[in-house]
């Protein structure tokens, strides 16, 4: 029984989140440190180059690393703040077990290794090995990914294993092997500079990828026109040449409707649509009826405005579309990137310089991660778990027999689905809060404490690992040597800065040693990450995310290096395409007919107004970290509904009123933030918090059906102002809200 | 002073469209150890119902800095590179004259430490040859430290500006803030 053993508030005291500010009077050794190591920030896709001051085995402080090419010192926020989560109060320092009505209760690490040893063997034996299953995420290093999936598959013999991607870049890494038969951003930003226009389809990009700004702003030095589409006017938008307010759930009519208008005007490149593409005549014909005026009254976007964009769009010599979560929350993620894909296509302009495509790959390895490990329908270098060729090469390489190699599981919302049937009964999980961060929470919560173990890894007690009955100390990106690869397809170096606290261990460390205890030592002896990370090179050798030719060397020597890259002579591939050789099976680039559906979810007279859900500047995914860095969370504390005037006008809503908003599956309270820079039909929540205030008790369990993304970006729901007006927001202390 | 490096080339450039109220400017600010962990630099929205704009803010550092010349006590000094400091600790008297003064609302007095403190341009980090601390993380570009050569070869569409006009009086600084192309003066009020 995974149950609270205490009442969250008691929980909260010991363990946090906390917050944790640097002294005042001065952080000890700073001033001289021990050492200055050259790595990367742990948090977003972007991966900016940091320099970490370490003092006595300890992060003390930070420097601008001005020589890394992506940023050159540049930083968000949380990349300034993420040096104070080695030396934090909340930092878990021995195993724990959950002793009901005590709490958690300290526990030596051979017990514990134990414990979880027995119950793993004693589910798998009464239940089947798919009924323990592994949770995983992609703020692991490429190593980690890499030894996360072999271990799911080699040592628990689950098939099912799924990861936070699944919440992030699925939707992308879907479209791109439909369009493209790879899933990699086609351009480098260097591509950016020089683009005629950019189109960012669904990307809050000054908040949720701050430093990709300056790759923008230089576009727009250089005369480049900004078109950004985002039903609220966000820091980005603000400056666009060209903002489309789009309706929430109706991206892809807004894509259709610009191809519809490129058809018509002959914005076309027929000779590379002729030569290097398939299924024109499918999306042409799917967009045939997609007018200005269904336009307009479908995605609520002004005509004007559409046609506009398809004008900047459509004769430029150069351009980059870039698209984030924006389109690929929903259920119909996959079709949206498709959609934009489309556009891309139709103009020709990919594969040369200053004519880019790219997803925003959002988690710290979020590109990474997908190719190498814990996918559940997948093998390293982005290989197919259920092609027979595929299996027949990882199996070799781990050195087990093709038919013990588990085929394609559940995916993480499925994955907490079945436990809430009943049909997994076990749960292993690292770098994931899935209390926070998964769709319909209240079920999650339900599914947690139905569960009959789980044991969770991680380095503070995150709110999902409240309901764990082992807790398993483990390390920060700091603590551990290994390698990411970036949104743009860079593989670059991480450094261990210092040594996990107390008594922590590595990541691996605790991995290698439970493959141990499963009976797997032999698949699991390395003396090092790079042991590990060379083996990856030879299970990516031949796949579309070729590794084979990367050493840590090269890597360190051109800080960074982009995949693919199949032999060690070969420079890496910083701009997919150039040769108009796709890794489609016919080697050509795939349009696709995008027929307009509506969201999972539509207003009604019941839910009559649009809920959407997003990020803020200071805070990340489910702020497992971030909620315990104090200047991030005073620089906003607590999640706000964003409302339009004259929607709060027609509901009787103040300023800092609280509001209560419900839909189908939950309710919430948030103070009312009225702002001009939203759509009149929608509203927005932030979804960093926990408990009563997560926005991931409202949000649906729509996934898309090919990729199985949840569709966070639209619901329906009602509003209803309780009379109250909000609290000082030091009052709620929503960054451990109960 | 003798043995500073600073390097008279470089200049800082405002460039407050491309404030994208991120804060990374002033967690960066904070972390330097003199200032015990406050900022020097400000951001703050200019109306967040209509907009999600945000102004920024650093010490301008004027050619003739009116907190200098109002300060009773002597405390405000401008150096030979035109950096006007921080008040002397000792003689500051916290009268707050500065503070009523600046015309760009800058210095701030401190209430626990009973001082004034503001911008100095990161002396400790200008003085030997390297950026301040806002310019180098800054992601946008709204903060910028280098030669006046690379902002007109990186940002052709825009003009650093020195000079502003509050009425009757011009004040001139060593920040250049940048103007739509070809302006010369940034008028705030006629």
């Amino acid at each position: 029984m995974a149950t609270l053993p205490l009442p969250t508030a008691d929980i909260i005291a010991q363990f946090g989140p906390s917050l944790n500010f640097p002294n005042p009077e001065g952080i000890p050794g700073r001033d001289e440190p021990d050492a200055v190591v050259k790595t990367h920030c742990c948090f977003c896709g972007m991966q900016c180059g940091i320099k970490l001051l370490v003092k006595d085995d300890r992060v003390v402080g930070f420097e601008p690393w001005e020589e890394f090419p992506f940023n050159e010192g540049r930083l968000c926020p949380k990349g300034v703040q993420r040096y104070l989560q080695n030396d934090h109060p909340d930092r878990l320092l021995t195993p724990l077990i959950r002793v009901g009505g005590k709490g958690f209760e300290q526990i030596g690490w051979d017990a514990a290794m134990e414990r979880v040893v027995s119950e793993i063997s004693r589910i798998q034996s009464a239940h089947g090995p798919d009924a323990f299953a592994m949770l995983s995420g992609v703020s692991l290093t490429n190593e980690k990914s890499y030894l996360v999936g072999k271990f799911a598959r080699v040592a628990l013999k689950t098939r099912n294993l799924d990861y936070n991607g699944r919440l992030c870049m699925v939707s992308a890494g879907a479209g791109n092997k439909k369009a493209f038969g790879l899933d990699r951003a086609s351009n480098n930003y260097s591509d950016l500079a020089h683009a005629e226009v950019i189109l960012v389809c669904g990307s809050n990009v000054s908040e949720t990828f701050p430093t990709l700004t300056h790759w923008i702003w230089q576009a727009r030095d250089n005369g480049g026109k900004l078109i950004v589409v985002d039903p609220r006017l966000t820091p980005i938008a603000r400056t666009a040449d060209l903002h489309l307010p789009v309706r929430p759930g109706r991206d892809s009519a807004l894509y259709g409707a610009i191809l519809h208008q490129l058809i018509k005007h002959d914005w076309l490149d027929h000779e590379f649509i002729a030569n290097d593409t398939t299924d024109f005549e499918k999306a042409k014909e799917a967009v045939k009826d997609y007018d200005l005026g269904w336009a307009e009254r479908t995605t609520g976007v002004p005509k004007e405005k559409i046609e506009l964009a398809a004008r900047w769009w459509g004769p430029a010599k150069t351009s980059f579309l870039l698209h984030a979560r924006g389109i690929e929350h929903h259920s119909k993620g996959v079709e949206n990137v498709l959609a934009c894909i489309n556009l891309v296509l139709a103009t020709g302009r990919i594969g040369k310089p200053y004519c880019g495509y790219a997803t925003i790959t959002g988690q710290g390895n979020g590109q990474g991660g997908r190719e190498h490990g814990h996918k559940c329908d997948q093998l390293p270098g982005n290989r197919d778990i259920e092609n027979p060729e595929h299996r027949k090469y990882i199996s070799q390489v781990w050195g087990i027999e093709e038919k013990d190699m588990p085929g394609k599981g559940l995916t993480a919302y499925e994955i907490m689905e079945a436990a809430h049937r009943g049909e997994i009964k076990g749960l292993l999980s690292i770098c994931f809060n899935p209390l926070v961060s998964l769709p319909n929470n209240n079920m999650i919560r339900e599914a947690l404490e139905k569960l009959e173990f789980y044991v969770c890894i991680d380095f503070f007690l995150n709110e999902t690992a409240r309901h764990a009955d082992i807790i398993l100390p483990g390390s920060l990106h700091e603590e551990e040597e290994g390698t990411v690869t970036t949104a743009e397809g860079r593989v670059t170096r991480i450094r261990k800065c210092v040594n996990p606290p107390g008594q922590a261990r590595s990541d691996t460390a605790i991995l290698l040693e439970l493959a141990d205890r499963l009976g797997a030592k032999k698949s699991f002896s390395y003396e090092s990450t790079e042991e590990i990370f060379n083996e990856l090179r030879v299970a990516s050798k031949g796949g579309t995310a070729d590794y084979f030719g990367i050493t840590y060397k090269k890597i360190e020597d051109n800080m960074g290096i982009f995949w693919p890259c199949p032999s060690e002579d070969h420079p890496g591939t910083p701009r997919l395409w150039e040769d108009r050789k796709f890794r489609t099976p016919d080697g050509k680039a795939h349009f696709h007919g995008i027929a307009y559906r509506d969201p999972g979810e539509i207003t009604d007279d019941e839910y009559p107004v649009i809920l959407t859900t997003g990020r803020v500047v200071s805070q990340y995914l489910s702020g497992t970290q971030t909620r315990r860095i104090g200047k991030l969370v005073n620089q906003y504390p607590e999640p706000l509904l964003e409302i339009h005037p004259l929607m709060a006008a027609k509901f009787g809503i103040r300023d800092r009123e609280l509001v209560t908003v419900s839909t189908r599956r939950g309710f919430a309270e948030f103070p009312a933030q009225l702002v001009e820079t939203i759509r009149e039909d929608t509203v927005f929540v932030p979804y960093h918090w926990p408990g009563k205030k997560s926005a991931n008790q409202l949000t649906s369990g729509h996934l898309d059906p090919v990729s199985k993304i949840p569709e966070f970006k639209v619901c329906a729901c009602k509003l209803t102002p309780t009379g109250r007006m909000a609290p000082e927001p030091a009052e709620s202390k929503a960054w451990a809200s109960v | 002073m003798t043995t500073s490096t600073f390097r008279t080339d470089q200049e800082f450039f405002l460039d407050p469209q491309r404030c994208i109220g991120c804060h990374a400017c002033e967690m960066a600010c904070a972390e330097c150890e003199t200032n015990g962990q406050l900022p020097m630099i400000h951001v703050d929205y200019v109306d967040r119902f209509l907009s999600p704009q945000t102004s920024v803010q650093i010490c301008m550092h004027c050619e003739d800095p009116v907190c200098a010349r109002v300060c009773p006590a002597v405390a405000i000094e401008k150096d030979e590179f035109g950096i006007v400091h921080s008040a002397n600790t000792a003689r500051c008297i916290a009268c707050s004259n500065c503070v009523n003064a600046c015309p760009f609302g800058v210095p701030r007095k401190i209430e626990p430490m009973d001082l004034m403190m503001k911008c100095n341009m990161c002396y400790d980090r200008t003085s030997v040859g390297k950026k301040p601390m806002c310019a180098t993380v800054c992601p946008s570009g709204a903060l910028f430290y280098g030669t006046r050569e690379e902002m007109a070869r990186n940002r052709p569409q825009s003009s650093p500006v020195k000079t502003f006009k509050f009425g009757k009086e011009t004040v001139k600084t060593k920040v250049n803030i940048m103007m739509p192309k070809g302006a010369t003066e940034l008028v705030v009020h006629e």
